[in-house]
């Protein structure tokens, strides 16, 4: 939005602080994320630029911690564990989270703000809490310290994530659709996933990707209930942070950031394109 | 196969409740005959959807019984009904071309890949669109996508197809068209159709027969020509056309004719179609273009002139008449039509068979 030629002078001044805040706020929070990535080709083991990174020395740089990464076993088990729980609990939290949100989109649900609020609760109680009443209740029933306790706590956590993706595209899902589908003859499973499926994926699509990075970047709820054995990758990163404080952490923070933006838009364009493709874009 | 009754679809005294207190639909008895073209008409609120949404499955009746084909259908679900129907808004599937629309029913009935190509070539090409199987209906216009809406209620050839208000949403040119290219489909395959609209003309453009719906129940149900020209009820003749009313008391009856007396005194004769005894009120329902002026020394009441409406063929005059105030009358624009201007009394007449003694609702 330009400036307008009849602008007076508290409307001017408003308009270039305006544009200096949103500069600071997206500054603020893009550069501590992009500083790391040239600090990760530090060829000494600090988390600060050396003189020979600032002189742009070449010898100053080194993949040496990317090569940490990728040879240390330990960090290896973790990025297995964080991929196989991540997926395994985004399958869960988008099979559960799209049914409670057809379910709950439904004209016949009684109780619905109260059902919503009891689903949607872990994205607003601490996840501290969360994570301690997790961990005392999964102790009790043996699931504490389990890869399925942490899949299981994982998607919990992402579920509300995809119900409220998955509602918000529900709200213009046309229901005779379903209605014309059952009249032609389909049944109710064959309808879902040949009629709605297809129409609601992009909201389905969005929220697993919540619920995946959700998972993915969780350290809270794993360093409960986890074992030795489930150490994901943020959790070996905050351990890493704490203990030893290596640059290898460094190196995995940038992977990850590019893993994240990649999936990002990766995720943005198939959707896009399939929006186009369905013609949901009315008109 | 029902004993008592041969009709293809039958509602046997269905009522419809949504909240268990009010009734939406109040004991419906209707028998609609194979093949034929029923429209079920009615203001809005008249429960002529419910029905017909009863008939696909999407409501279940509260009480009473409906047999397509002599088979009960209250517990058969949507899906096993077969019943083909074009929505109100056509529900296309968005995400699928025209052509996979048209298979959608087909591939649910597992046809052949073959003869499902035949198909769906076949309905396209009943409906005019067989060039446009490859399209999107987001890349159709509102009277292509009602076509293939149509196409695909017809293509798994069922029996009975529904249309709830198909042509709501074109515009009037488009849908007249459609109004005809309807009823020639309906007559190409003799397929039963039940038509829920609520524009009269379509009613009686294309209906073999009208069941007019008001507050939950059928006031009549004819041809069109005796539902323009017999309406047994008030809110018919008022709902059907364009329809003078008057107030009167019946004064005697006299075999098919009753005797009334007007506000101001005078009397006139009546058809007795829905009338009480002497004594009773009752409405007089006169079509505008049965009304005449009285010759000299004829029966006749005295209407004043309000005003004319010049429309071509015919004026259109509209006057007050016994406390009427928009009576109209129609005069052809012959050679020697009458010459009438604003504020002037003439005498009004009428045949007695014209004027219909109806309930005074």
């Amino acid at each position: 939005m330009a400036l307008q030629p009849y602008a007076s002078t508290g409307q001017r001044i408003w308009y270039y602080t305006f544009r200096v805040l949103c500069g600071l706020i997206l500054f603020f929070l893009i550069f501590p994320i992009i500083i790391i990535i040239p600090l990760s080709f530090n060829a000494l083991p600090y988390f600060t630029f050396t003189p020979g990174m600032l002189a742009l020395e070449a010898d100053a740089y080194s993949l040496e911690h990317y090569r940490d990464f990728f040879y240390n076993d330990a960090w290896q088990q973790a990025l297995w564990n964080s991929l196989s729980i991540a997926p395994a609990a985004t399958l869960l939290s988008v099979s559960l989270g799209t049914l409670a949100a057809i379910g709950l989109s439904s004209g016949k649900m009684p109780f619905r703000g109260v059902v919503m609020a009891i689903l949607i609760s872990p994205m607003i109680v601490p996840l501290i809490i969360s994570a301690a009443g997790m961990y005392f209740f999964y102790s009790r029933i043996g699931l504490q310290g389990t890869w399925f306790g942490v899949v299981l706590a994982h998607a919990a956590l992402g579920v509300p994530f995809v119900i409220i993706t998955v509602t918000a595209t529900l709200v213009g899902f046309d229901r005779s659709l379903t209605r014309a589908a059952a009249n032609m003859g389909a049944g109710p499973v064959r309808t879902f996933f040949k009629v709605q499926m297809p129409l609601i994926l992009p909201g389905v699509i969005s929220g697993g990707l919540f619920a995946f990075i959700t998972s993915f970047d969780e350290v809270v709820v794993i360093l409960f209930l986890g074992s030795a054995g489930e150490q994901t990758l943020p959790w070996r990163m905050f351990t890493g942070l704490r203990e030893q404080i290596s640059p290898s952490i460094l190196a995995v923070a940038t992977l990850l950031v590019s893993v994240s933006v990649i999936l990002l838009v990766t995720l943005e364009i198939l959707r896009r394109r399939s929006e186009r493709l369905r013609g949901m874009s009315p008109g | 196969m029902n004993a008592s009754n041969d009709a293809f679809v039958e509602f046997d005294r269905v009522q419809k409740s949504y909240d268990g207190e009010t009734l939406v639909v109040k004991d419906l008895n209707l028998g609609i005959g194979k093949g034929e073209f029923l429209t079920m008409l009615g203001p809005s609120g008249s429960g002529k959807t419910t029905c017909l949404m009863m008939l696909a499955g999407f409501e279940t009746a509260t009480h009473g019984d409906i047999r397509l084909d002599g088979r009960p259908i209250n517990s058969v679900p949507p899906h096993k009904r077969g019943i083909g129907m074009v929505f109100q808004n056509y529900a296309l599937f968005p995400h699928m071309t025209v052509a996979e629309n048209l298979a959608f029913p087909l591939q649910v009935r597992k046809m052949g890949k073959d003869e499902i190509e035949t198909r769906v070539k076949r309905a396209l090409d009943m409906v005019q669109m067989g060039d446009f199987g490859g399209r999107r209906p987001a890349q159709l216009s509102g009277g292509q996508q009602q076509r293939v809406a149509v196409a695909r209620a017809l293509v798994f050839d069922p029996e009975l197809v529904l249309m709830d208000e198909p042509l709501g949403a074109l515009d009037k040119q488009l849908r007249e068209q459609m109004q005809f290219e309807i009823k020639h489909i309906h007559e190409q395959l003799g397929v039963t159709v039940v038509y829920v609209t609520h524009d009269q003309s379509e009613a009686l453009t294309m209906s073999d027969r009208i069941a007019v719906f008001n507050d939950g129940r059928i006031q009549q149900l004819a041809p069109p020509p005796d539902l323009y020209e017999r309406p047994e009820n008030s809110f018919v003749a008022q709902f059907i056309g364009e329809n003078n009313t008057l107030d009167a008391t019946i004064a005697e009856r006299d075999g098919e004719f009753v005797k009334v007396e007007f506000v101001d005194g005078s009397t006139g004769q009546a058809l007795a179609v829905n009338c009480g005894g002497p004594g009773e009120k009752t409405r007089l329902s006169l079509r505008p273009e049965r009304v005449t002026f009285a010759q000299p020394g004829e029966w006749g009441v005295a209407g004043k002139v309000k005003e004319l409406i010049y429309l071509g063929d015919h004026i259109r005059v509209r006057m007050q008449v016994l406390g009427n105030n928009d009576f109209v009358v129609k005069v052809p624009n012959a050679s020697r039509h009458a010459t009438l201007s604003v504020g002037e009394t003439a005498s009004l007449s009428w045949v007695a068979e014209d004027c219909r003694a109806l309930d005074a609702a």
